[in-house]
């Protein structure tokens, strides 16, 4: 199954990172393959809709799962529509995320904050 | 002359100085354009308001028609489109209203339908027409409510224009300077006014619009907005004091001007330091 994970940087030890849309990486991976790709995020200073266009990235590569810190409103209903299920991360590398991911030791994200739109 | 009035933060004056100064003079036209929290209308207390919606145009997609190209996804530089398990999703909150997406798409798929946000409110408050504009709370953007109040048929009728910013220095008080002769900038005395007087100075010189300073609320002692005003060599307009008084007739919604003398010599002698400093900037950029 294919997931997504937020990263700091493009390392399997680098940091989950805490917003969805504004991560400057993504973490696509195969559980099955063990094989991982860090895709660049051009919606970091997009002047609104980055979880929307996330979502977007997200979806168009046929991800199952996402781990996220935190996800809002707009990224969820786009996330939602592509039959996406949404965990809630723990604080830490990406390594680790996917570990109890695997493990099945993380809940479904259950608060999806307002955007924060650049009007 | 359009004269904007604005301030780097809530509560600094602005209200209190664009209404008294429109109270001061004999026909002016008000324009409150802090569109979120409208609170001038509460001293002006106007009548005969006519009301008129304001609506901006949203994108809705025709199913049958999309083929799912995606060129009005790659257009929206707000991402305010997606496309999903074959379905075009519209973000209404995100959109900007641009109307590109409907322009763009190939199978004439998108069409564009009305949404009210808001509205602006024109009444009377005797020697003032006043001009509100309410944008509806939920409502992301109060641009297109700014942009109808300045398109307002009342507004420069009259020999002065007073715009009510709303507070800060981001794209809503952008709208609101745009078109405006000048700009008085209200300051506090303290260290969090100046930083915040220091934010409408760069956007006023970055639009490069002639401006002076108010500085208001002011006590015996130091007042780092006036030392920034000194030592950045710019004009300080008027000082108005801190006063419980003001504070009193200010807090039961009245206009000091029109309560009591002694304030209406302050805005008389601060509205003629403005026209004159209009004129001034006017004649030397014929």
């Amino acid at each position: 199954m294919k997931i997504a994970i937020p990263a700091e940087d493009k390392s399997m030890d680098a940091s989950i990172y805490e917003s969805f849309g504004r991560s400057p990486y993504i973490l696509l991976y195969n559980t099955i393959t063990k094989e991982g790709e860090f895709l660049d995020n051009k919606a970091v200073v997009a002047q609104g809709g980055a979880g929307v266009r996330m979502a977007q990235v997200v979806a168009d590569n046929g991800v199952k799962s996402l781990i996220t810190l935190r996800c809002g409103e707009n990224a969820e209903k786009a996330l939602s529509s592509a039959e996406v299920f949404i965990y809630k991360g723990i604080q830490g590398t990406v390594k680790q995320n996917i570990k109890k991911f695997i493990a099945e030791e993380l809940y479904l994200l259950d608060e999806f904050h307002e955007g924060f739109h650049g009007h | 002359m359009k004269i904007a009035v604005l301030s780097g933060k809530g509560g600094t004056g602005k209200t209190l100085v664009s209404v008294n100064l429109a109270a001061t003079t004999n026909e002016s036209v008000y324009i409150d354009c802090d569109v979120e929290e409208p609170n001038g209308h509460l001293f002006f207390k106007p009548h005969n308001v006519s009301k008129k919606n304001i609506s901006v145009k949203i994108p809705t997609a025709d199913e049958n028609l999309c083929n799912g190209c995606r060129k009005c996804v790659e257009f929206c530089k707000f991402n305010a489109l997606a496309y999903i398990n074959k379905k075009l999703i519209v973000f209404n909150e995100v959109c900007h209203s641009c109307g590109g997406c409907s322009l763009l798409c190939p199978e004439k798929a998108i069409s564009e339908r009305e949404k009210i946000i808001g509205e602006v409110q024109t009444g009377v408050s005797d020697n003032v027409t006043v001009i509100t504009g309410i944008l509806n709370t939920g409502e992301a953007s109060g641009v297109p409510i700014i942009k109808s109040l300045l398109d307002n048929e009342e507004a420069g009728k009259r020999e002065y224009t007073f715009i009510d910013c709303p507070p800060g220095s981001a794209c809503v008080v952008m709208e609101s300077i745009k078109d405006a002769d000048y700009c008085i900038l209200v300051a506090e005395p303290t260290l969090f006014g100046e930083h915040n007087l220091n934010m409408v100075y760069e956007l006023v010189k970055l639009f490069n619009k002639p401006f002076g300073v108010v500085l208001n609320k002011c006590l015996d002692g130091e007042n780092p907005s006036e030392k920034f005003c000194i030592d950045n060599n710019i004009k300080i307009l008027g000082k108005i004091p801190f006063d419980n008084e003001i504070g009193k007739i200010n807090s039961n919604a009245l206009i000091l001007v029109r309560e009591n003398e002694k304030y209406r010599e302050i805005f008389s002698s601060l509205l003629k330091i403005v026209a004159k400093e209009v004129e001034y900037e006017t004649a030397i950029n014929s």
